[in-house]
């Protein structure tokens, strides 16, 4: 029974969480009416938005922060190279896209990661297209589409990431940057690090309790003030507020959100519930996308890491055709769909 | 028993350290614990992912930041099998 202790205690916390969530929106439901919140009033509004936001997103996020957490025991960096190597060019491609959201990662690992998969022989346009979808599609974001937008928008914002990673790393890979490589990349002689140790099923809850933990630890300030200001443009900001600068009509806001959102990297959490608000209020959803996917895909620090690796010419590449995907996105979303 | 810490100085490889130092004080083990945040050295050990520790020339623990407890096991290990 001792070695199976994490895993009755996750059960039992899978089973508390499920009986939380059926329960939540009609507790939401007699909070709000117990307290006489008045909902024609702009105040109350806001304060309904936020208490019945607030939870629903921050239990979500827990149980599939879990989730994602015991998949990616499954998965190494190592592994996942081995998975890469020798496929056809656009096969290798689609598979480290599609890698790239359950391989663990994180931004200050990008150096050995890039190099390893150098050294291993995989080309140079698979490992961006692994280095493009592993930050851009990453749980907390799809957590935050899912319960602020609903499935549909979470589905539409995973495979257009994929497709951007996709086409972006076969672009780069078409370019022949391997010389704007920087040289000591080639030189450096790793020795063989060995397997990963093999995991029990213990293991693997602690590890995903773990990522909870972290993340969810690391998230949730941003996360609350984030619902919060949505929750005040959604009592406050007029309707169609955003339509002349967010939306359809304006051909600029798709180039300019992208723009905006690079330098706003890590406060996705933050920032996702604010859009959300603002699309309520007349934005386009192409628009919107675009700038989450820059908010989130694009990010300032990452690409200051990777200058250790890579020389202007192949970062300008890199940073150059993920964001002309993202705009073509969307432009495909507001104008296509729209 | 020489031990190596390696990682780029992000708040992970930091805890990774401090967790080290604590399982070595409570075991009262000898070693001597070095810092290796040169992109170049860490890559030459092969792994894709930090914080990793590093004991006697071997990684033992790539891209995780386990307990103290399981760090004292480890430690024993290794330590037992010198």
């Amino acid at each position: 029974m001792a070695r199976f202790r994490s895993l009755t205690v996750a059960g039992g916390a899978l089973l508390l969480w499920a009986v939380v969530y059926a329960f939540l929106q009609s507790g939401v439901d007699a909070l709000i009416a117990g307290l006489h919140i008045p909902l024609s009033e702009r105040w109350g509004t806001a304060v309904a938005f936020f208490v019945y936001e607030a939870p629903k997103v921050l239990l979500l996020l827990t149980l599939v922060v879990f989730l994602v957490g015991i998949v990616r025991t499954y998965f190494s960096p190592a592994r996942t190279r081995r998975m890469l190597g020798n496929r056809s060019p656009f096969i290798g491609n689609v598979l480290a896209s599609m890698l790239g959201i359950v391989t663990p990662f994180c931004s200050c690992s990008a150096v050995p990661l890039f190099i390893g998969f150098v050294e291993g022989g995989i080309p140079l346009g698979v490992t961006f297209s692994f280095l493009i979808a592993a930050p851009m599609i990453n749980e907390v974001a799809v957590v935050l589409l899912l319960g602020l937008f609903g499935w549909q928008t979470a589905l539409l914002y995973v495979v257009t990431g994929l497709f951007i990673a996709i086409i972006a790393g076969a672009a780069i890979g078409r370019m022949s940057m391997e010389r704007h490589v920087e040289p000591w990349v080639y030189e450096v002689r790793a020795t063989d690090a060995g397997e990963e140790a093999s995991l029990s099923p213990d293991d693997r809850v602690d590890a995903a309790a773990q990522s909870v933990r972290e993340i969810v630890g690391r998230v949730w300030p941003y996360l609350l003030a984030g619902i919060a200001i949505g929750s005040l443009i959604h009592g406050y900001v007029p309707e169609q507020f955003m339509a002349g600068l967010m939306g359809r009509t304006a051909w600029w806001a798709v180039p300019a959100a992208v723009l905006l959102g690079v330098p706003l990297y890590s406060n996705a959490a933050g920032i996702i519930p604010i859009v959300q608000a603002l699309l309520s209020k007349g934005a386009a959803l192409g628009t919107t996308l675009a700038f989450m996917m820059s908010v989130i895909g694009l990010s300032l620090p990452e690409v200051i890491i990777l200058r250790k690796v890579l020389r202007p010419p192949l970062i300008a590449a890199f940073v150059g055709v993920v964001a002309v995907g993202i705009v073509i996105v969307g432009y495909f979303f507001n104008f296509v769909l729209g | 028993m020489n031990i190596e810490v390696l990682g780029s100085g992000c708040p992970n490889c930091q805890t990774l350290e401090r967790r080290t130092r604590e399982a070595l004080a409570e075991l009262h083990l000898d070693a001597t614990i070095e810092k290796v945040q040169d992109m170049q050295a860490i890559v030459s050990y092969g792994v894709m992912r930090t914080p990793c520790l590093v004991i006697d020339g071997r990684v033992v623990i790539q891209g995780a930041v386990p307990k103290v407890d399981a760090l004292k096991e480890l430690l024993t290990k290794h330590a037992g099998a010198r």
